[in-house]
């Protein structure tokens, strides 16, 4: 393990150091303990998870799979329950009741496993702004535990793809948002993982950059990265392998765009969401 | 005209986030401001709103000057921010109270105008807005922009981040405010919320790149326009793009949209394809939407 070791080129990290080996120490311990591993061909397993606060239930005994290599949109009323199920897939939340794997690690026992193989993105953070392109990149690297020369090639790599080679050394805040949404999925999936979640990616962004933006998750599944987003547009829901909608804390559909369509004689995606959103009781 | 700027200007040190702009807003229609984050909507509201000084041109508002009667200007409109700007701490009824005296009015005065939302919002009275959930907390966020019967309502992006049924919810909501005699003047970065407005401003990077009605926006798309399905969608869209007489082509859910000079080459676009090992085509002429239209302008 060689954390740590990039960070002498960014001050003021010592706080996340502190962290990355406090997280490295208990990822040892979880290895050495669990040896869970795929039975088949799922990246992520869930069943009956539930979550509750006080008496409200957040999500309600949902239970689904995700395939490898799947492009799967996770869609849902404001509400619903989304962020609270996506929180616990991606071990930042203790389920209530219910189980569930996540790139072979359990979601309630080894959330540090479950971090250190997901990626992770958000419409509202992903990049530090004050940072340089290049130190950004070696910031994510350096969290996931990539040596000095893994960094430095997979940033020539991605850089180069991105076609950002000349930004380099720019500062975050002074690139286009369009640009920083790029730079922010690729930094998502910079080490590798096996399955990103995305979240709303694409929110606010500009018509184009958000078509160009679904190239690069084309790509990312062409390679067999496994991808699950959220998204309020109902276009972009066609894109997906596999799209589930949730109601209530449950999820109440689950199929391909085109079977969703057929089931409820429906023209368009909006048209099934509508339907089904509808359905709820809750606000 | 309730709204009137004349090239108005703003930047923030180098970057010009409103270039030049000019819009004219009439009374009582629901005027649109769409395009993208970065484009310079929420500082136009800021200028129009006083919350800002323009670094030139010129802004008038409900008949008063944006510099010298921002005083006047304040007590005329109602002003919903983009990110929730309410007392978190105050309940909701707390909250309306507040907005309601500050406006030396009362919430029984002006309820006919926010009856509707409020009644949604009745039964969480005595909740601190901050406990409220993200839909709960924009119908309370335009109850307080509403309470002191404004002249002209700014939205800056009400609907960011909200799912397609809230939008389409909070734009039956507007309609039934236009019909009270409210100009209502909105921020949104999504295209389909265009064809709710009587008038729209495209804006992109600070630049305005047309002002029309949405229909005059439409038939101004001078190409022709193809639908494009086949069973390989993906292969699809990039066969499209290497298509030589494709000016361009993008992705629009379930089809490809693709831009030509003429709907003559349809039989010459569909051999090729054909050609590539499509089958079970689908080529279909078709009227633009504003995204189209958006993407026309931006990508020359």
């Amino acid at each position: 393990m060689l954390y740590g070791n990039d960070f002498n080129v960014i001050a003021n990290v010592s706080k996340v150091i502190y962290k990355t080996k406090h997280i490295n120490s208990q990822l040892s311990k979880e290895k050495q303990n669990n040896k869970t591993t795929m039975t088949n061909d799922d990246i992520i397993q869930v069943k009956d998870l539930t979550k509750q606060f006080g008496k409200f239930t957040a999500v309600n005994h949902i239970t689904f799979n995700v395939k490898k290599g799947e492009i799967f949109g996770f869609l849902g009323a404001n509400g619903a329950g989304k962020t609270t199920a996506m929180r616990m897939l991606c071990g930042l939340s203790y389920p209530t009741s219910g189980k569930g794997l996540v790139a072979g690690f359990d979601i309630s026992k080894q959330q540090e496993m479950v971090k250190k193989n997901i990626g992770y993105m958000s419409q509202k953070f992903s990049l530090y702004e004050d940072l340089k392109v290049w130190e950004n990149f070696s910031l994510f690297g350096g969290i996931y535990g990539m040596n000095r020369k893994e960094i430095k090639d997979r940033t020539d790599k991605m850089l180069k793809e991105l076609n950002f080679e000349n930004e380099r050394n720019a500062m975050v805040s002074s690139l286009p948002l369009g640009w920083k949404q790029k730079l922010a999925f690729s930094l998502s999936i910079f080490h590798n993982p096996k399955i990103v979640f995305l979240d709303e990616p694409t929110g606010g962004v500009d018509p184009i950059t958000r078509r160009q933006f679904w190239e690069m998750i084309y790509a990312a599944a062409d390679r067999g990265i496994t991808v699950f987003v959220t998204t309020h547009y109902m276009d972009e829901s066609e894109y997906c392998d596999r799209v589930s909608i949730m109601v209530d804390g449950r999820i109440d559909a689950l199929d391909t765009p085109q079977n969703l369509k057929n089931l409820y004689s429906a023209k368009d995606m909006y048209d099934v969401f509508l339907y089904l959103a509808r359905t709820a009781k809750r606000s | 005209m309730m709204i009137e700027t004349e090239n108005i200007c703003k930047s923030y040190g180098k970057i010009q986030a409103v270039k030049s702009w000019s819009i004219s807003v009439k009374a009582n229609e629901i005027y649109g401001l769409i395009g993208p984050d970065g484009a310079g909507k929420t500082t136009l509201f800021r200028l129009l709103t006083t919350v800002l000084l323009p670094d030139s041109g010129k802004g008038v508002v409900a008949g008063y000057d944006i510099v010298k009667d921002f005083r006047q200007i304040r007590k005329e409109i109602g002003y919903m921010p983009g990110r929730f700007s309410l007392y978190e701490d105050l309940t909701v009824k707390e909250n309306l109270q507040f907005f309601a005296t500050v406006f030396s009015t009362t919430i029984e005065e002006n309820m006919h105008l926010i009856k509707d939302i409020y009644s949604q919002l009745e039964k969480f009275s005595s909740r601190k807005a901050g406990k409220l959930s993200g839909g709960m907390k924009q119908k309370l966020a335009l109850c307080c922009a509403l309470i002191h019967s404004p002249k002209v309502l700014f939205l800056d992006e009400p609907t960011t981040g909200v799912d397609v049924v809230s939008r389409r919810e909070f734009w039956q909501m507007l309609k039934r405010l236009k019909q009270e005699g409210i100009t209502i003047i909105v921020s949104t970065p999504y295209m389909d919320e265009a064809e709710m407005c009587d008038s729209i401003a495209l804006v992109n990077q600070g630049e305005f790149l047309r002002i029309d009605t949405p229909n005059g926006i439409v038939s101004s798309f001078d190409k022709t326009l193809f639908s494009v399905k086949s069973n390989k969608m993906h292969q699809l869209l990039n066969d499209l793009k290497q298509y030589s007489n494709a000016l361009s082509a993008f992705s629009f859910g379930e089809s490809i949209h693709l831009k030509v000079n003429s709907p003559t080459i349809k039989q010459d676009l569909s051999s090729y394809l054909s050609d590539k090992g499509h089958s079970e085509l689908e080529i279909q002429e078709i009227k633009p939407n504003i995204e189209d239209c958006f993407m026309a302008m931006t990508s020359m």
